[in-house]
């Protein structure tokens, strides 16, 4: 009785009863979940337009990251180095669609995704060899995001929000409505869209594939380093950020693969939920639950709409 | 050459349904297991069977329990560590209850525990497949993760939130615990892992592995063809997990002699992942190439600089491994995408053409 008390009616007394507190976790949520957002976003440009499930986009962030660091470290000036890493990431697409995806172009899926497996491999030894495995303090200030805490008297308490927090959420919604905007109106935009649809409808119109794999994959990390560099104002630029790229899964069968609005709506909900969850229930089960409470809330997601909240009708023919 | 099937007839149909139609498949299956059962105990290096051989094996039945579910029912799984973890912990929890039960009794029946956990999480491949469905089973892994860290009537509240392998007898030899020699584990593991490659070898040839391969190549045809997908989908996963968990407890039991959470990580799954996809999808034979190759490979990466005299510092050594790794599996994917087992299959067909290239 006492269990299905604390299950049923405490938490929402709690939240009743101290409604700044469940403001403030529901900030921390969507925040959270701005950032799980824009690493699904990777995943989801990528797939729409190579059917890769790019298992690289979680190490891609970290990697987009520690270069922008390590740069900065050796003495370039910020915006030097931001440049420079646009560089090395556009190197890197081009690398990768040139020993790795033409090569392997019509294997089944898990080829390449196990391909983007031996990728992931590969730059966490280059990165650890090139920069060090040591975490480091991603230098926000020289990039001119704001720092610091706005208190807001509400509801009957404090409520903090990050500075940073917000231009994050800023800065994610200009690009993903850039990234609208360049799918929707110029003509690598439309041609990418073509790609995605049908990979021989495409070539017999003339579009070039290998062109697409490249832009498609920079565009990715373009979107790994915006990402990197938010995560990294927040905590410190370490591999422990790769692990957290595994949160992004969940948001990526929640919102359905091949879905931009999808990965940010998922990533917003699962953002929420985990917060609220490991916040309220946590406690019942000893904590910790943040490690598998995003896959539940997919999983739940998934019993109902198997292709996810906005992938596409899955029609099956025999 | 030698290798020819000219000449041998299959006269009735127990000859034609063998595993090893021909005879110099057989003779090659004895030496094999002859090599393992005498010449590896006869080299008596505790470096060879301890540190290579066992790990090998082990491995090599978790991809087969892998390769079950992956490359025959074609259900991608993520979350084979966490299921050899409940083998590891299930074993753990029966001998501590029933100490006197002899202990492979133990390892046997974890594999049902582990089995009944991978079918209930197999329960979403109803609804889902392909990528979705291989990150619903990342859930079963982070979760049952967790539980192994946070409920700690699993390791029997023990204060380092480690399990620690007890002294277990058989006929009186020591068997498991840290006096038990590494020739002795060495022969169960062997012998444990070649009785169950029988049985999956028998399994993905008979008719279960026909409606497995089935549903793999299209469920909706097999399904109109008369298969029933909840069931097909559900005992892949259960065997699977099986497979898998009696590796967690072998693994835990007779080579690591304790173990946390840790080890059963997502990390753990990928690697086994690694090996059922470079050693080739739906090939037992293809489990172990991929074993040996997986578990071996970084060994010799980091045997070899000091070898040739690299003045190498460890910490580089362990990044030039994850690249090293990450680039062979990279090429051995474009190389041969349909795995080493593919090789063989190759260099089988060149052998009995031979000397003519067709």
């Amino acid at each position: 009785m006492a269990l299905l008390y604390g299950i049923f009616i405490d938490p929402f007394v709690q939240m009743a009863q101290a409604p700044d507190l469940l403001v403030q976790t529901l900030w921390e949520g969507l925040v959270g979940g701005v950032l799980y957002a824009l690493i699904a976003l990777g995943f989801v440009l990528i797939f729409k337009a190579s059917g890769v499930f790019n298992f690289a986009q979680g190490i891609m962030v970290v990697f987009a990251a520690l270069t922008f660091v390590g740069l900065h470290g050796k003495g370039v000036p910020a915006f030097l180095a931001l440049a420079l890493t646009i560089v090395v990431m556009f190197v890197l697409a081009y690398g990768v669609e040139r020993v790795m995806l033409r090569p392997l172009v019509n294997q089944p899926d898990i080829i390449l995704f196990m391909a983007t497996f031996g990728l992931t491999y590969f730059l966490i030894g280059f990165g650890e060899l090139v920069f060090g495995g040591d975490p480091k303090v991603m230098p926000a200030e020289d990039l001119y995001l704001p720092k610091g805490p706005i208190t807001i008297k509400a509801l009957g308490g404090m409520i903090g929000i990050q500075k940073l927090d917000i231009a994050a959420a800023v800065i994610a919604s200009i690009m993903v409505a850039g990234l609208a905007v360049f799918f929707s109106r110029t003509r690598i935009g439309r041609a990418l869209r073509a790609v995605a649809d049908s990979h021989e409808a495409a070539l017999s119109v003339g579009i070039s594939l290998e062109q697409i794999w490249v832009i498609v994959w920079f565009a990715a990390g373009l979107v790994a380093l915006v990402t990197g560099i938010f995560w990294g104002a927040r905590s410190d630029v370490s591999f422990a950020l790769e692990v957290i790229a595994l949160k992004a899964l969940p948001v990526l069968i929640l919102g359905g693969f091949t879905s931009v609005p999808g990965a940010i709506v998922g990533g917003l909900i699962i953002g929420v939920g985990e917060k609220i969850g490991e916040f309220y229930w946590g406690p019942l089960i000893g904590g910790g639950t943040d490690s598998w409470f995003a896959y539940v809330i997919a999983l739940i997601f998934l019993l109902f709409r198997p292709q996810g909240l906005f992938g596409e009708k899955i029609i099956e023919r025999v | 050459m030698f290798y020819r099937e000219a000449g041998q007839f299959k006269t009735n149909y127990v000859s034609d349904q063998a595993i090893f139609p021909i005879l110099q498949d057989r003779i090659g299956v004895v030496v094999i297991l002859l090599a393992a059962y005498v010449v590896v105990p006869w080299i008596n290096d505790d470096f060879l069977t301890n540190a290579v051989m066992i790990p090998f094996l082990i491995f090599a039945l978790a991809a087969i329990g892998l390769n079950l579910v992956t490359g025959y029912a074609g259900l991608l799984s993520l979350g084979t560590g966490a299921f050899m973890g409940v083998g590891a912990y299930a074993c753990y929890k029966l001998t501590t209850y029933f100490p006197d039960v002899n202990i492979l009794i133990w390892v046997i029946a974890s594999g049902f525990v582990s089995a009944a956990v991978g079918a209930i999480f197999g329960l979403p491949a109803v609804r889902i497949k392909g990528f979705y469905l291989a990150i619903a089973t990342l859930a079963a892994q982070f979760f049952l993760e967790w539980c192994f860290i946070r409920i700690p009537w699993l390791y029997n509240n023990n204060i380092s939130g480690a399990i620690e392998v007890p002294q277990r007898e058989l006929f009186g030899i020591i068997i498991t615990g840290p006096r038990a020699t590494a020739e002795t584990r060495y022969f169960i593991v062997l012998t444990i892992v070649v009785l169950m490659t029988v049985v999956a070898s028998n399994l993905v040839h008979g008719r279960i592995g026909r409606m497995w391969m089935a549903v793999r190549d299209m469920d909706i045809a097999a399904e109109l063809m008369g298969i029933r997908l909840l069931r097909a989908k559900l005992l892949a996963f259960a065997v699977s997990s099986f497979y898998c968990g009696v590796a967690g407890a072998l693994m835990v039991f007779l080579w690591y002699g304790g173990a946390e959470a840790t080890v059963f990580s997502i990390n753990q799954s990928f690697l086994i992942l690694f090996m059922v996809i470079i050693g080739g999808l739906g090939s037992i034979l293809g489990s172990y190439l991929g074993a040996a190759l997986i578990f071996i490979l970084p060994i010799v990466l980091r045997i070899v600089p000091p070898e040739l005299g690299l003045p190498i510092r460890a910490a580089t050594v362990e990044h030039i491994t994850f690249m090293v790794v990450g680039i062979l599996i990279i090429f051995f994917l474009i190389v041969e995408p349909a795995g080493l087992a593919r090789l063989w299959q190759v260099a089988k067909q060149k052998l009995r053409v031979w000397p003519f290239p067709y």
